[in-house]
Protein backbone atom coordinates (compact mmCIF):
# COMPACT_ATOMS: atom_id res chain seq x y z
CA UNK A 1 0.00 0.00 0.00
CA UNK A 2 1.05 3.72 -0.91
CA UNK A 3 2.31 5.81 1.96
CA UNK A 4 -0.78 7.42 3.55
CA UNK A 5 -1.00 10.96 2.55
CA UNK A 6 -1.24 14.45 4.36
CA UNK A 7 -4.66 14.83 2.63
CA UNK A 8 -5.83 11.71 3.98
CA UNK A 9 -4.45 12.24 7.56
CA UNK A 10 -6.78 15.62 7.26
CA UNK A 11 -9.58 13.70 5.87
CA UNK A 12 -9.77 11.59 9.30
CA UNK A 13 -8.95 14.09 11.38
CA UNK A 14 -12.20 15.77 9.94
CA UNK A 15 -14.81 12.49 10.03
CA UNK A 16 -13.17 12.83 13.86
CA UNK A 17 -14.88 16.72 13.80
CA UNK A 18 -18.34 14.65 13.67
CA UNK A 19 -18.10 11.91 16.29
CA UNK A 20 -21.22 11.51 18.04
CA UNK A 21 -23.14 14.01 16.68
CA UNK A 22 -26.33 12.60 16.44
CA UNK A 23 -29.11 13.07 13.75
CA UNK A 24 -27.23 16.34 12.02
CA UNK A 25 -26.98 17.17 8.86
CA UNK A 26 -23.22 16.77 8.62
CA UNK A 27 -22.45 19.69 5.67
CA UNK A 28 -18.44 19.07 4.53
CA UNK A 29 -17.71 21.97 1.71
CA UNK A 30 -15.04 21.10 -0.33
CA UNK A 31 -13.15 17.60 -1.02
CA UNK A 32 -11.47 17.09 2.63
CA UNK A 33 -14.45 18.05 4.91
CA UNK A 34 -17.00 16.39 2.58
CA UNK A 35 -14.77 13.26 2.48
CA UNK A 36 -14.34 13.43 6.18
CA UNK A 37 -18.37 13.82 6.92
CA UNK A 38 -19.09 10.81 4.62
CA UNK A 39 -15.77 8.54 6.41
CA UNK A 40 -17.64 9.59 9.82
CA UNK A 41 -20.69 8.44 8.30
CA UNK A 42 -19.79 5.50 6.98
CA UNK A 43 -17.67 4.53 10.35
CA UNK A 44 -18.24 5.87 13.65
CA UNK A 45 -21.20 8.11 13.37
CA UNK A 46 -24.04 6.14 10.78
CA UNK A 47 -27.22 8.24 12.21
CA UNK A 48 -25.57 11.42 10.18
CA UNK A 49 -27.18 12.68 7.77
CA UNK A 50 -26.28 14.11 4.40
CA UNK A 51 -26.92 15.48 1.44
CA UNK A 52 -25.74 14.56 -2.96
CA UNK A 53 -24.35 17.75 -2.48
CA UNK A 54 -27.12 19.65 -3.92
CA UNK A 55 -30.50 18.76 -2.79
CA UNK A 56 -31.03 14.91 -1.84
CA UNK A 57 -30.65 13.24 1.30
CA UNK A 58 -28.78 10.34 1.47
CA UNK A 59 -27.58 7.63 3.10
CA UNK A 60 -24.56 6.16 1.45
CA UNK A 61 -22.43 9.25 1.08
CA UNK A 62 -21.72 10.26 -2.81
CA UNK A 63 -18.43 10.12 -4.27
CA UNK A 64 -17.11 13.01 -5.11
CA UNK A 65 -16.19 14.30 -8.91
CA UNK A 66 -17.68 12.86 -12.12
CA UNK A 67 -19.93 9.66 -11.38
CA UNK A 68 -19.66 7.15 -14.04
CA UNK A 69 -22.39 5.00 -13.59
CA UNK A 70 -22.98 5.85 -10.16
CA UNK A 71 -26.22 6.78 -9.41
CA UNK A 72 -27.12 8.15 -5.92
CA UNK A 73 -29.67 6.58 -3.77
CA UNK A 74 -31.91 9.61 -2.55
CA UNK A 75 -33.71 8.65 0.76
CA UNK A 76 -35.05 11.75 1.45
CA UNK A 77 -35.14 15.68 0.03
CA UNK A 78 -33.68 18.59 1.65
CA UNK A 79 -33.68 21.65 -0.76
CA UNK A 80 -32.13 25.08 -0.24
CA UNK A 81 -36.11 25.98 -0.24
CA UNK A 82 -36.24 24.08 2.96
CA UNK A 83 -32.50 24.12 4.29
CA UNK A 84 -32.96 27.44 6.69
CA UNK A 85 -36.06 25.84 8.62
CA UNK A 86 -34.76 22.17 8.70
CA UNK A 87 -31.51 22.32 9.04
CA UNK A 88 -29.71 25.90 10.15
CA UNK A 89 -32.29 27.37 11.88
CA UNK A 90 -33.25 24.53 13.98
CA UNK A 91 -30.13 23.55 14.99
CA UNK A 92 -29.69 20.09 13.16
CA UNK A 93 -26.57 20.45 11.37
CA UNK A 94 -22.67 20.96 11.44
CA UNK A 95 -20.96 22.30 8.63
CA UNK A 96 -16.94 22.40 8.12
CA UNK A 97 -15.92 25.03 5.96
CA UNK A 98 -12.87 27.07 4.52
CA UNK A 99 -13.01 30.33 5.11
CA UNK A 100 -10.95 32.69 3.73
CA UNK A 101 -9.70 34.30 7.32
CA UNK A 102 -9.99 33.50 11.34
CA UNK A 103 -8.92 35.32 13.87
CA UNK A 104 -8.05 34.75 17.66
CA UNK A 105 -11.91 34.78 18.60
CA UNK A 106 -12.86 32.56 15.79
CA UNK A 107 -14.56 35.26 13.85
CA UNK A 108 -14.14 34.18 10.06
CA UNK A 109 -14.68 36.13 6.53
CA UNK A 110 -15.45 34.98 3.03
CA UNK A 111 -16.57 38.07 1.96
CA UNK A 112 -14.05 41.09 0.99
CA UNK A 113 -10.58 41.51 1.87
CA UNK A 114 -9.18 45.00 2.60
CA UNK A 115 -10.25 48.46 1.48
CA UNK A 116 -13.68 48.93 2.58
CA UNK A 117 -16.81 47.96 2.14
CA UNK A 118 -18.14 50.45 -0.41
CA UNK A 119 -14.91 49.89 -2.09
CA UNK A 120 -13.30 46.34 -1.15
CA UNK A 121 -9.87 45.81 -2.39
CA UNK A 122 -10.58 42.18 -3.49
CA UNK A 123 -14.34 40.94 -3.52
CA UNK A 124 -15.01 37.66 -2.62
CA UNK A 125 -17.99 35.42 -2.31
CA UNK A 126 -20.36 37.14 0.21
CA UNK A 127 -20.87 36.14 3.39
CA UNK A 128 -23.00 33.01 2.23
CA UNK A 129 -25.05 31.63 4.87
CA UNK A 130 -21.97 31.74 7.90
CA UNK A 131 -23.87 34.41 9.73
CA UNK A 132 -26.67 32.10 10.64
CA UNK A 133 -24.96 29.02 10.90
CA UNK A 134 -22.37 30.18 13.09
CA UNK A 135 -25.43 31.95 15.50
CA UNK A 136 -27.23 28.30 15.30
CA UNK A 137 -25.43 25.24 14.76
CA UNK A 138 -21.83 23.95 14.95
CA UNK A 139 -19.18 24.77 12.95
CA UNK A 140 -15.72 23.58 12.45
CA UNK A 141 -12.85 24.47 9.79
CA UNK A 142 -10.83 23.10 7.23
CA UNK A 143 -7.55 24.94 6.03
CA UNK A 144 -5.16 23.03 3.54
CA UNK A 145 -2.27 26.10 4.23
CA UNK A 146 -1.92 27.36 7.31
CA UNK A 147 -0.73 30.83 7.23
CA UNK A 148 -0.67 33.90 8.75
CA UNK A 149 -2.37 35.25 6.07
CA UNK A 150 -5.26 32.69 6.69
CA UNK A 151 -4.68 32.73 10.88
CA UNK A 152 -4.80 36.69 10.94
CA UNK A 153 -3.30 38.70 13.75
CA UNK A 154 -6.03 41.35 15.14
CA UNK A 155 -9.30 40.84 14.05
CA UNK A 156 -10.84 39.50 10.25
CA UNK A 157 -11.33 41.87 7.51
CA UNK A 158 -15.22 41.56 7.40
CA UNK A 159 -16.75 39.38 10.40
CA UNK A 160 -19.06 37.21 8.59
CA UNK A 161 -19.50 34.46 10.72
CA UNK A 162 -20.08 34.74 14.97
CA UNK A 163 -16.85 33.87 16.96
CA UNK A 164 -16.22 34.40 21.36
CA UNK A 165 -15.44 38.14 20.22
CA UNK A 166 -16.91 39.76 23.44
CA UNK A 167 -16.89 43.16 21.62
CA UNK A 168 -18.88 42.26 18.84
CA UNK A 169 -21.96 40.39 21.24
CA UNK A 170 -25.14 43.24 21.28
CA UNK A 171 -26.05 42.44 25.11
CA UNK A 172 -29.02 40.65 25.14
CA UNK A 173 -29.05 38.42 22.13
CA UNK A 174 -29.26 34.87 22.56
CA UNK A 175 -25.47 33.47 21.59
CA UNK A 176 -26.45 30.00 23.41
CA UNK A 177 -25.77 28.36 20.04
CA UNK A 178 -22.42 29.43 18.83
CA UNK A 179 -20.16 26.46 19.26
CA UNK A 180 -17.07 26.13 17.56
CA UNK A 181 -16.13 22.98 17.52
CA UNK A 182 -12.69 22.06 15.11
CA UNK A 183 -10.23 23.03 13.38
CA UNK A 184 -8.09 20.77 11.08
CA UNK A 185 -4.76 22.31 8.82
CA UNK A 186 -2.03 20.74 7.41
CA UNK A 187 0.08 21.26 10.22
CA UNK A 188 -2.31 20.05 13.46
CA UNK A 189 -5.75 19.84 14.66
CA UNK A 190 -7.09 22.92 17.19
CA UNK A 191 -10.16 23.04 19.00
CA UNK A 192 -12.11 26.69 21.12
CA UNK A 193 -11.16 25.11 24.60
CA UNK A 194 -8.30 27.47 25.81
CA UNK A 195 -9.27 30.24 28.45
CA UNK A 196 -12.59 32.04 27.11
CA UNK A 197 -12.65 29.78 23.83
CA UNK A 198 -9.44 30.70 22.97
CA UNK A 199 -7.90 28.48 20.29
CA UNK A 200 -5.19 25.81 21.49
CA UNK A 201 -3.29 22.90 19.78
CA UNK A 202 -4.59 19.56 20.40
CA UNK A 203 -2.73 17.26 17.80
CA UNK A 204 0.47 17.86 15.84
CA UNK A 205 0.71 16.26 12.42
CA UNK A 206 3.65 13.97 12.53
CA UNK A 207 7.37 15.70 12.41
CA UNK A 208 5.62 19.37 13.19
CA UNK A 209 6.48 21.12 16.13
CA UNK A 210 3.88 23.83 18.07
CA UNK A 211 6.49 26.19 17.64
CA UNK A 212 6.36 25.62 13.44
CA UNK A 213 2.24 26.28 13.90
CA UNK A 214 2.52 29.01 16.35
CA UNK A 215 5.16 30.89 13.30
CA UNK A 216 2.36 30.15 11.07
CA UNK A 217 -0.15 32.01 12.89
CA UNK A 218 -0.82 35.44 13.33
CA UNK A 219 -2.24 35.45 17.09
CA UNK A 220 -0.91 33.54 20.16
CA UNK A 221 -2.04 30.09 20.26
CA UNK A 222 -2.77 27.96 24.20
CA UNK A 223 -1.28 24.34 24.24
CA UNK A 224 -3.62 21.75 25.02
CA UNK A 225 -2.69 18.26 25.80
CA UNK A 226 -0.79 17.72 22.53
CA UNK A 227 -0.71 14.48 20.83
CA UNK A 228 0.43 13.12 17.60
CA UNK A 229 -2.68 13.08 15.00
CA UNK A 230 -3.37 9.76 14.26
CA UNK A 231 -3.59 8.36 11.37
CA UNK A 232 -6.17 6.24 9.08
CA UNK A 233 -6.41 3.16 9.35
CA UNK A 234 -6.64 0.74 6.51
CA UNK A 235 -10.23 0.64 6.67
CA UNK A 236 -10.65 4.34 6.50
CA UNK A 237 -8.35 4.30 3.77
CA UNK A 238 -10.44 1.87 1.69
CA UNK A 239 -13.38 4.22 2.52
CA UNK A 240 -11.39 7.28 1.35
CA UNK A 241 -10.32 5.62 -1.76
CA UNK A 242 -14.03 3.99 -2.76
CA UNK A 243 -15.21 7.72 -2.24
CA UNK A 244 -12.26 9.78 -4.08
CA UNK A 245 -12.28 7.68 -6.97
CA UNK A 246 -10.55 10.15 -8.91
CA UNK A 247 -8.06 11.21 -6.19
CA UNK A 248 -9.10 14.52 -6.01
CA UNK A 249 -7.91 14.76 -2.52
CA UNK A 250 -4.23 14.53 -3.97
CA UNK A 251 -4.88 18.02 -5.31
CA UNK A 252 -5.56 19.66 -1.89
CA UNK A 253 -2.48 20.79 -0.21
CA UNK A 254 0.49 21.33 -2.27
CA UNK A 255 2.54 19.17 -3.70
CA UNK A 256 0.58 16.27 -1.54
CA UNK A 257 2.71 15.68 0.39
CA UNK A 258 3.02 12.19 2.63
CA UNK A 259 1.76 12.33 6.42
CA UNK A 260 5.03 11.63 7.84
CA UNK A 261 7.57 14.77 7.10
CA UNK A 262 10.64 13.01 5.32
CA UNK A 263 8.44 10.31 3.81
CA UNK A 264 7.80 10.61 -0.36
CA UNK B 1 -66.54 35.05 -21.03
CA UNK B 2 -63.06 35.19 -22.39
CA UNK B 3 -60.44 33.36 -20.79
CA UNK B 4 -57.44 34.86 -18.20
CA UNK B 5 -54.87 35.44 -20.13
CA UNK B 6 -51.02 36.80 -19.34
CA UNK B 7 -49.21 36.12 -22.10
CA UNK B 8 -46.36 38.67 -22.85
CA UNK B 9 -43.48 39.18 -24.80
CA UNK B 10 -40.46 39.75 -23.50
CA UNK B 11 -40.07 43.82 -24.65
CA UNK B 12 -43.46 44.33 -23.09
CA UNK B 13 -42.50 42.96 -19.90
CA UNK B 14 -39.10 45.45 -19.76
CA UNK B 15 -41.67 47.68 -20.93
CA UNK B 16 -43.37 47.72 -17.95
CA UNK B 17 -40.11 48.13 -15.56
CA UNK B 18 -38.75 51.82 -15.02
CA UNK B 19 -35.89 53.29 -14.13
CA UNK B 20 -34.74 53.26 -10.33
CA UNK B 21 -37.11 50.48 -9.56
CA UNK B 22 -35.94 47.19 -7.08
CA UNK B 23 -36.72 44.09 -9.14
CA UNK B 24 -36.18 40.44 -7.78
CA UNK B 25 -34.57 37.85 -9.48
CA UNK B 26 -35.13 34.75 -9.09
CA UNK B 27 -32.98 31.06 -9.11
CA UNK B 28 -29.59 30.29 -7.43
CA UNK B 29 -25.84 31.28 -8.34
CA UNK B 30 -25.72 29.71 -12.02
CA UNK B 31 -29.02 27.50 -11.44
CA UNK B 32 -32.59 28.76 -12.64
CA UNK B 33 -31.78 31.92 -13.74
CA UNK B 34 -34.63 33.99 -16.16
CA UNK B 35 -31.03 34.82 -18.43
CA UNK B 36 -33.39 35.48 -21.58
CA UNK B 37 -34.96 38.56 -19.38
CA UNK B 38 -32.23 39.96 -17.91
CA UNK B 39 -30.41 39.93 -21.38
CA UNK B 40 -33.78 41.77 -22.72
CA UNK B 41 -32.91 44.26 -19.87
CA UNK B 42 -29.45 44.81 -21.10
CA UNK B 43 -31.03 45.23 -24.65
CA UNK B 44 -33.14 48.02 -22.89
CA UNK B 45 -32.12 51.45 -21.59
CA UNK B 46 -33.37 50.43 -17.75
CA UNK B 47 -31.36 51.89 -15.30
CA UNK B 48 -30.44 53.09 -11.81
CA UNK B 49 -32.04 49.36 -10.75
CA UNK B 50 -31.58 47.86 -7.27
CA UNK B 51 -30.91 44.39 -8.09
CA UNK B 52 -32.44 41.42 -5.48
CA UNK B 53 -30.77 38.22 -5.60
CA UNK B 54 -29.19 35.02 -5.17
CA UNK B 55 -25.98 36.41 -7.56
CA UNK B 56 -24.86 34.90 -10.39
CA UNK B 57 -24.12 35.92 -14.02
CA UNK B 58 -27.43 37.55 -14.10
CA UNK B 59 -25.87 40.57 -11.38
CA UNK B 60 -22.59 39.85 -13.09
CA UNK B 61 -24.08 41.30 -16.39
CA UNK B 62 -26.42 43.85 -14.79
CA UNK B 63 -23.39 45.24 -12.74
CA UNK B 64 -20.93 45.17 -16.30
CA UNK B 65 -23.62 47.45 -18.19
CA UNK B 66 -24.11 49.76 -15.47
CA UNK B 67 -27.79 49.31 -14.74
CA UNK B 68 -26.88 48.72 -11.14
CA UNK B 69 -27.33 51.31 -8.47
CA UNK B 70 -27.61 49.11 -5.61
CA UNK B 71 -27.36 45.42 -5.06
CA UNK B 72 -28.80 43.49 -2.05
CA UNK B 73 -27.08 39.81 -1.99
CA UNK B 74 -25.58 36.91 -0.19
CA UNK B 75 -22.97 35.92 -2.50
CA UNK B 76 -22.64 36.06 -6.06
CA UNK B 77 -21.13 33.03 -7.52
CA UNK B 78 -21.19 30.54 -11.12
CA UNK B 79 -20.15 27.76 -8.41
CA UNK B 80 -17.60 26.32 -10.37
CA UNK B 81 -16.06 29.50 -10.93
CA UNK B 82 -16.41 31.07 -7.37
CA UNK B 83 -15.76 34.43 -7.42
CA UNK B 84 -18.21 35.94 -10.38
CA UNK B 85 -15.42 38.08 -12.37
CA UNK B 86 -18.08 41.01 -13.84
CA UNK B 87 -19.55 41.38 -10.13
CA UNK B 88 -16.23 41.52 -8.84
CA UNK B 89 -15.07 44.46 -11.13
CA UNK B 90 -17.90 46.43 -10.05
CA UNK B 91 -17.16 45.70 -6.69
CA UNK B 92 -13.38 46.52 -6.58
CA UNK B 93 -14.39 49.80 -8.62
CA UNK B 94 -17.01 50.88 -6.11
CA UNK B 95 -19.60 51.54 -8.82
CA UNK B 96 -22.71 50.06 -7.06
CA UNK B 97 -24.34 50.28 -3.35
CA UNK B 98 -24.83 47.20 -1.61
CA UNK B 99 -26.58 45.60 1.52
CA UNK B 100 -25.27 42.46 2.37
CA UNK B 101 -27.08 39.60 4.08
CA UNK B 102 -26.90 35.87 4.95
CA UNK B 103 -28.77 33.57 2.90
CA UNK B 104 -31.03 32.66 5.58
CA UNK B 105 -32.00 36.47 6.17
CA UNK B 106 -32.27 37.11 2.56
CA UNK B 107 -35.27 34.85 2.46
CA UNK B 108 -36.60 36.01 5.72
CA UNK B 109 -36.82 39.54 4.28
CA UNK B 110 -38.49 38.32 1.18
CA UNK B 111 -40.77 36.28 3.62
CA UNK B 112 -41.56 40.24 5.31
CA UNK B 113 -42.68 41.49 2.26
CA UNK B 114 -45.00 37.99 1.37
CA UNK B 115 -46.46 39.00 4.58
CA UNK B 116 -46.56 43.05 4.20
CA UNK B 117 -44.62 42.91 7.63
CA UNK B 118 -42.20 45.94 8.07
CA UNK B 119 -39.61 43.48 9.19
CA UNK B 120 -39.61 40.12 11.21
CA UNK B 121 -37.15 39.55 13.99
CA UNK B 122 -33.67 36.97 13.68
CA UNK B 123 -30.74 36.04 15.66
CA UNK B 124 -28.55 35.90 12.39
CA UNK B 125 -26.39 38.73 11.68
CA UNK B 126 -26.08 39.12 15.80
CA UNK B 127 -21.85 39.08 16.42
CA UNK B 128 -20.91 39.83 12.53
CA UNK B 129 -20.76 43.32 11.02
CA UNK B 130 -23.62 42.97 8.41
CA UNK B 131 -26.14 44.73 11.15
CA UNK B 132 -23.16 47.62 11.41
CA UNK B 133 -22.79 47.73 7.27
CA UNK B 134 -25.83 47.37 6.36
CA UNK B 135 -27.97 49.71 8.73
CA UNK B 136 -29.94 47.03 10.48
CA UNK B 137 -31.73 47.87 13.48
CA UNK B 138 -32.70 45.48 16.56
CA UNK B 139 -35.40 44.53 18.11
CA UNK B 140 -36.20 43.88 21.39
CA UNK B 141 -38.92 40.78 22.57
CA UNK B 142 -41.90 42.85 24.24
CA UNK B 143 -42.35 38.93 26.04
CA UNK B 144 -40.30 38.18 29.34
CA UNK B 145 -37.39 36.30 27.58
CA UNK B 146 -36.96 40.44 26.07
CA UNK B 147 -34.36 38.72 23.79
CA UNK B 148 -32.37 41.14 21.42
CA UNK B 149 -33.21 40.69 17.65
CA UNK B 150 -32.32 41.81 14.70
CA UNK B 151 -34.81 43.13 12.80
CA UNK B 152 -34.45 41.78 9.08
CA UNK B 153 -36.31 44.94 6.85
CA UNK B 154 -38.95 43.27 4.22
CA UNK B 155 -37.37 42.98 0.79
CA UNK B 156 -40.55 44.79 -1.08
CA UNK B 157 -39.76 44.01 -4.81
CA UNK B 158 -41.18 46.35 -7.37
CA UNK B 159 -41.46 43.07 -9.78
CA UNK B 160 -39.86 40.08 -9.86
CA UNK B 161 -38.81 37.96 -12.84
CA UNK B 162 -38.86 33.78 -12.64
CA UNK B 163 -37.83 31.27 -14.93
CA UNK B 164 -39.90 28.14 -14.74
CA UNK B 165 -40.30 24.98 -16.42
CA UNK B 166 -44.02 25.31 -17.37
CA UNK B 167 -47.13 27.54 -17.55
CA UNK B 168 -50.36 28.14 -18.79
CA UNK B 169 -51.56 31.18 -20.46
CA UNK B 170 -53.19 32.51 -17.14
CA UNK B 171 -49.96 31.59 -15.11
CA UNK B 172 -50.66 28.41 -13.72
CA UNK B 173 -46.91 27.50 -13.38
CA UNK B 174 -45.32 24.13 -12.43
CA UNK B 175 -41.29 23.58 -11.50
CA UNK B 176 -39.41 20.92 -11.48
CA UNK B 177 -36.06 19.84 -10.76
CA UNK B 178 -34.07 19.02 -7.41
CA UNK B 179 -34.58 22.84 -6.12
CA UNK B 180 -36.51 25.31 -6.62
CA UNK B 181 -34.94 27.96 -4.63
CA UNK B 182 -36.88 30.86 -3.17
CA UNK B 183 -38.79 31.31 -6.25
CA UNK B 184 -41.95 30.96 -4.54
CA UNK B 185 -41.19 34.00 -2.18
CA UNK B 186 -39.71 36.32 -5.01
CA UNK B 187 -43.29 35.85 -6.85
CA UNK B 188 -44.98 36.89 -3.32
CA UNK B 189 -42.70 39.59 -2.13
CA UNK B 190 -43.17 41.57 -5.81
CA UNK B 191 -45.86 43.37 -6.45
CA UNK B 192 -46.04 42.04 -10.02
CA UNK B 193 -43.79 39.10 -10.93
CA UNK B 194 -42.94 38.03 -14.35
CA UNK B 195 -42.30 34.54 -15.57
CA UNK B 196 -40.80 33.31 -18.40
CA UNK B 197 -40.79 29.63 -19.62
CA UNK B 198 -39.52 26.51 -20.88
CA UNK B 199 -43.06 26.10 -22.12
CA UNK B 200 -45.93 26.99 -22.10
CA UNK B 201 -49.60 25.97 -22.66
CA UNK B 202 -53.14 27.33 -23.01
CA UNK B 203 -55.17 25.75 -19.82
CA UNK B 204 -52.37 23.48 -17.51
CA UNK B 205 -55.38 21.31 -16.78
CA UNK B 206 -56.00 19.57 -20.40
CA UNK B 207 -52.11 19.04 -20.46
CA UNK B 208 -50.70 18.08 -16.90
CA UNK B 209 -53.39 18.22 -14.38
CA UNK B 210 -51.34 14.88 -12.82
CA UNK B 211 -48.16 17.53 -11.80
CA UNK B 212 -50.16 19.91 -10.38
CA UNK B 213 -48.05 19.79 -6.76
CA UNK B 214 -45.33 21.36 -9.40
CA UNK B 215 -47.65 24.66 -9.12
CA UNK B 216 -45.39 26.21 -6.02
CA UNK B 217 -47.04 29.43 -6.08
CA UNK B 218 -50.54 30.13 -7.19
CA UNK B 219 -51.10 32.47 -10.48
CA UNK B 220 -52.43 35.32 -8.15
CA UNK B 221 -48.92 36.03 -7.76
CA UNK B 222 -48.40 35.91 -11.56
CA UNK B 223 -49.01 39.08 -13.49
CA UNK B 224 -46.97 38.15 -17.28
CA UNK B 225 -45.83 35.19 -18.79
CA UNK B 226 -44.10 34.79 -21.84
CA UNK B 227 -42.67 31.30 -23.63
CA UNK B 228 -38.97 31.43 -23.84
CA UNK B 229 -37.21 28.10 -24.50
CA UNK B 230 -33.41 28.43 -23.17
CA UNK B 231 -34.08 30.71 -21.57
CA UNK B 232 -31.86 29.84 -18.09
CA UNK B 233 -29.27 30.03 -20.59
CA UNK B 234 -25.92 29.93 -19.71
CA UNK B 235 -27.77 28.71 -16.55
CA UNK B 236 -29.33 25.56 -15.24
CA UNK B 237 -32.83 23.92 -15.94
CA UNK B 238 -33.23 20.88 -14.83
CA UNK B 239 -34.53 18.40 -15.82
CA UNK B 240 -34.33 20.06 -19.17
CA UNK B 241 -30.56 21.28 -19.36
CA UNK B 242 -27.42 21.99 -17.11
CA UNK B 243 -25.20 24.96 -17.05
CA UNK B 244 -23.44 26.17 -19.68
CA UNK B 245 -19.16 26.05 -18.11
CA UNK B 246 -17.90 26.69 -21.46
CA UNK B 247 -20.33 29.96 -21.83
CA UNK B 248 -19.16 30.35 -18.08
CA UNK B 249 -15.55 30.12 -18.96
CA UNK B 250 -15.74 32.44 -22.00
CA UNK B 251 -17.97 35.30 -20.27
CA UNK B 252 -15.22 35.27 -17.32
CA UNK B 253 -12.02 35.11 -19.85
CA UNK B 254 -13.81 38.09 -21.27
CA UNK B 255 -13.14 39.96 -17.99
CA UNK B 256 -9.87 40.04 -17.95
CA UNK B 257 -7.78 42.86 -18.93
CA UNK B 258 -9.26 45.51 -20.42
CA UNK B 259 -12.49 43.71 -19.38
CA UNK B 260 -14.20 46.38 -21.46
CA UNK B 261 -17.82 45.14 -21.41
CA UNK B 262 -19.36 47.49 -24.27
CA UNK B 263 -16.52 45.46 -26.44
CA UNK B 264 -17.93 41.87 -25.46
CA UNK B 265 -21.32 42.41 -25.01
CA UNK B 266 -22.47 41.07 -28.05
CA UNK B 267 -21.22 37.77 -27.18
CA UNK B 268 -23.07 37.40 -24.12
CA UNK B 269 -26.47 39.22 -24.91
CA UNK B 270 -27.12 39.50 -28.56
CA UNK B 271 -29.24 41.15 -30.49
CA UNK B 272 -32.23 39.26 -29.46
CA UNK B 273 -33.00 36.11 -28.10
CA UNK B 274 -33.13 34.52 -31.22
CA UNK B 275 -29.67 35.30 -32.53
CA UNK B 276 -28.37 34.71 -28.53
CA UNK B 277 -29.86 31.31 -28.95
CA UNK B 278 -27.83 30.69 -32.43
CA UNK B 279 -24.76 31.98 -31.21
CA UNK B 280 -25.21 29.38 -28.53
CA UNK B 281 -25.65 26.68 -31.05
CA UNK B 282 -29.28 26.61 -31.02
CA UNK B 283 -32.08 24.58 -28.72
CA UNK B 284 -30.25 21.25 -29.59
CA UNK B 285 -26.53 22.27 -28.12
CA UNK B 286 -28.51 23.76 -25.13
CA UNK B 287 -30.96 20.50 -24.33
CA UNK B 288 -27.80 18.32 -24.74
CA UNK B 289 -25.77 20.50 -21.55
CA UNK B 290 -25.48 17.81 -19.32
CA UNK B 291 -26.82 18.44 -15.36
CA UNK B 292 -23.87 19.31 -13.21
CA UNK B 293 -23.00 17.11 -10.34
CA UNK B 294 -22.25 17.97 -6.79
Amino acid sequence: MSEVTLAELCIFAASEAFRGNGEVVATGVGPVPRLGASLAKLTHTPELMMTDGEAYLVEQPVPIGPRGDYKPKFAGHLPFSRFFDSAVWSGRRHAMVTPTQIDRFGQINLSQLGGTHQQPKTQMLGVRGFPGNTIYHPNSFFFPSHTPRVFVAGEVDMVSGVGYNPAKRVPGGNYSAVDLRVIVTNLCVMDFGGKDNAIRVVSLHPGVTFEQVQEATGFELERGDIVETALPGAEELAIIARLDPHNIRASVIKDNPPARVGQA
Amino acid sequence: MSMLDKRMTPAEIVGELKDGMTLGIGGWGPRRKPMALVREILRSDLKDLTIVAYGGADVGMLCAAGKVKKLVFAFVSLDAIPLEPWFRKAREAGQIEVLELDEGMFQWGLKAAAFGLPFLPTRVGLGTDLADLGGLKHVQSPYDDGEVLIAMPALKLDAALLHVNRSDWRGNVQLFGPDVYYDEWFAKAAARTYVSCEELVDQMEDHYPDTAQANVFERCFVSGVTHIPCGAHPSSMPPAYGWDMKAFKAYTDAAKDPGDWNAVKDRFVGADEAAYLESVGGKEAVAALPLPVF
